[in-house]
């Protein structure tokens, strides 16, 4: 059993008393909210007759339907326009802030951290897997079902077992200073191709070393993003300078009480005695670009590698699955990942749709021409601001790239950014399920340089030739 | 901690005439095709259940009991071994729900998460052996009309001058006959400690 972690001091932080199943009354900090998983816990609401809880700790935002080319409403899609329009009405009847069209929208992964919402020492949680992202600050966001939507809406509160609910905590450390030209979706994708997607069950992940101390909020946010892609429900980072630099000034953080926050999130931080669970470190010097060859994260190879085939190549990766994998991603074991041909590519997403990401891909496109279709989609409206004023939407665009507006766009096939027919994808999203983006598409997950020098070359390419010319 | 009961959730037992559909294995996508998942709500799941086998190439198919005026009204489903099998999407027991089933008796066992989701709806599910469920199906077939009592105190069904024992996971009779099976109810019922907790914690008086 933990002991001092982060993790452990949330968690107590938050039980607000025992229920009589034996469960226990979990008060969540912040509901973060889309249009995909709400409607019809609202709609259980109204047929109830009960009120939301908490409007005041409730944020909704659009991002899984809207479309990124032509947003007019309303929208060709019949469903995407009922599903937009029942969270507009809904968010307005119960008071909720609402980041819409114009007023701030985006991926909710990236637009709630980018307001200042998420704080270290929060509980929080949304009716999507990739809520883990905001771990990044420090806090345990969890990913819930809409039947806890519902839960939540009427009590900001969830039922959650001791037992089942409460993980056990694993510290990843990361040590060592990362290569040039390897970025933090390369270490995530690394750490899941070493610990498998299995690794993680059980286990809120704490990342934790000096390659995590001195990254970004904005890479700190694409490790927790994937830690759900390794199996940890809750993936965390403690909280520091970088996180309290980050909040400083930001429309939803403290103000007046900014000094006071501080002092309170400095201690939530896992104690120097603290006890885990089970820890494992990684030597990020050792990390190179990566690609997933496969369908399940951690079905990953460095760049410059074959598609494994030998005991020692897979790893813990199971060699039935991976041989299914290579049949349907036609693949032959032994090849060379740079030979993999690709006509999509997609830059953007929860996982790699922030500033920091498009100006990876910028300095690789800069002077060069795509030779597949290629999507740039900035993760929000404050994100596509920032990159026009920096000039980055020319690069793309001279680059032969299509520069369009925040949405979940081609990561999932939920948009009409959705793929039709048999298309091989290098992207930065998360997930290279079947299916995926399009019923007949392959992904390869990557870096945002990664999917650059691929649109570049056609097919799966190691990112640091473009990059050495800076 | 003193025992809590919801009393205007309790359900000691369910009163109503049956409606038979004693196919064995009757998955989810028979009870509510997956056509109907694309729907944003529940709302009218109610007129989905069974649609396919209730109209064929347009037409209304009269003798299908959910289509039959001789059950029309009926609240106790009585169904097959393994009942609600299959994906574990809840549209299922909602439809079913809204059809206005309110309890079920199915023969042997209940898909286990068709059978917790229909729980957590307030819908009690309880098994009987395959020849005992054949005699009710064969009584109510004989006597739409005469009344089921499924008692969840003693675990007994009473149909004419029948009675028989019936099963239900303990965990799911207790909740019902404490009301306790609604989530939102008993979480909202300790709203008064989850306030005085939510004015104590810190971060939400920042300014």
């Amino acid at each position: 059993m933990s002991k001092g972690t982060l993790y452990d001091k949330v968690w107590k932080k938050h039980v607000v008393g025992k229920l009589p199943d034996g469960r226990v009354q979990f008060f969540i900090g912040r509901h973060l909210m889309h249009e995909v998983t709400s409607p019809q816990a609202f709609e259980e609401l109204r047929e109830r007759k009960i009120k939301v809880k908490r409007p005041d700790l409730t944020y909704a935002i659009l991002d899984h339907v809207i479309p990124t080319k032509c947003r007019t409403r309303p929208f060709k899609d019949k469903k995407a326009e009922l599903m937009t329009a029942t969270l507009e009405s809904n968010v307005k009847q119960a008071k909720i802030t609402y980041f819409g069209p114009g007023k701030g929208q985006g991926v909710c992964h990236v637009v709630f951290p980018e307001k200042g919402i998420i704080w270290p020492g929060q509980t929080g949680a949304c009716g999507d897997s990739h809520t883990a992202t905001h771990g990044a600050f420090g806090s345990i966001y969890l990913g819930i079902g809409t039947t806890q939507v519902r839960d939540l809406l009427a009590t900001q509160t969830l039922a959650l077992d001791p037992k089942k609910d409460k993980l056990k905590v694993k510290r990843i450390n990361f040590e060592g200073n990362l290569q040039a030209g390897v970025s933090a979706k390369d270490l995530i994708l690394y750490t899941i191709n070493k610990l498998t997607v299995k690794g993680g069950n059980g286990f809120a992940y704490e990342l934790s070393g000096s390659t995590v101390d001195n990254m970004s909020m904005e890479e700190r946010m694409t490790m927790c993003n994937m830690g759900i892609e390794g199996g940890a429900r809750v993936c965390y980072v403690n909280p520091d300078d970088t996180t309290f630099k980050y909040l400083l000034g930001r429309e939803f953080a403290p103000k007046q009480d900014f000094r006071k926050a501080v002092q309170s999130w400095r201690k939530v931080a896992s104690n120097k005695d603290a006890e885990y669970d089970s820890e494992v470190t990684i030597n990020s010097s050792a990390v190179e670009p990566m690609v997933t060859w496969g369908t399940s994260p951690d079905q990953a190879v460095a760049v410059n590698q074959i598609v494994p085939c030998t005991k020692d190549g897979l790893g813990l990766i199971d060699p039935y699955e991976a041989l299914d994998s290579c049949s349907y991603m036609n693949l032959i074991p032994g090849q060379n990942v740079n030979d993999i041909e690709i006509n999509v590519a997609f830059i953007g997403s929860c996982t790699n749709g922030r500033l920091s990401d498009l100006e990876d891909a910028a300095k690789v496109l800069e002077g060069n021409k795509v030779k597949v279709k290629t999507l740039v989609v900035p993760g929000s409206e404050q994100v596509k601001y920032e990159a026009e004023m920096l000039g980055l939407d020319l690069i793309f665009k001279r680059a032969g790239a299509e520069w369009r507006n925040p949405g979940c766009s081609m990561c999932l096939a939920m948009s009409p950014d959705t793929l039709e027919g048999y298309n091989v994808t290098a992207s930065t999203s998360n997930r290279p399920f079947k299916g995926r983006q399009g019923q007949e598409t392959r992904t390869h997950l990557m870096s945002p340089a990664g999917v650059a020098s691929s649109a570049i070359e056609g097919r799966i390419a190691d990112p640091r030739p473009y990059l050495m010319r800076w | 901690m003193k025992k809590l009961v919801i009393k205007e959730n309790m359900i000691v037992g369910i009163k109503g005439t049956g409606i038979p559909k004693p196919q064995p294995n009757l998955n989810t996508d028979d009870i509510l095709p997956a056509r109907f998942l694309k729907e944003i709500t529940f709302s009218n799941m109610g007129n989905y259940v069974f649609i396919d086998e209730r109209y064929k190439d347009g037409k209304e198919v009269k003798e299908h009991p959910f289509n039959d005026p001789n059950y029309k009204g009926a609240n106790i489903l009585l169904a097959g071994e393994n009942f609600g099998c299959g994906s574990s999407r809840e549209h299922a027991p909602q439809g079913l729900h809204r059809f206005g089933i309110d309890a079920i008796v199915a023969g042997e066992s209940m898909a286990e998460i068709f059978w917790g989701n229909c729980a957590s709806l307030g819908v009690p599910g309880v098994t009987v052996s395959n020849e005992e469920l054949a005699k009710v199906v064969d009584y109510v077939t004989q006597n739409p009309k005469s009344q089921l009592d499924i008692d969840l105190k003693k675990k007994m069904l009473t149909y004419g001058n029948q009675k028989v024992k019936f099963n239900i996971p303990e965990g799911q009779r207790e909740s019902f006959v404490t009301g306790l099976w609604d989530v939102v109810t008993v979480l909202k019922h300790y709203e008064p400690r989850t306030d005085a907790f939510a004015n104590k914690l810190d971060y939400l008086s920042f300014l």
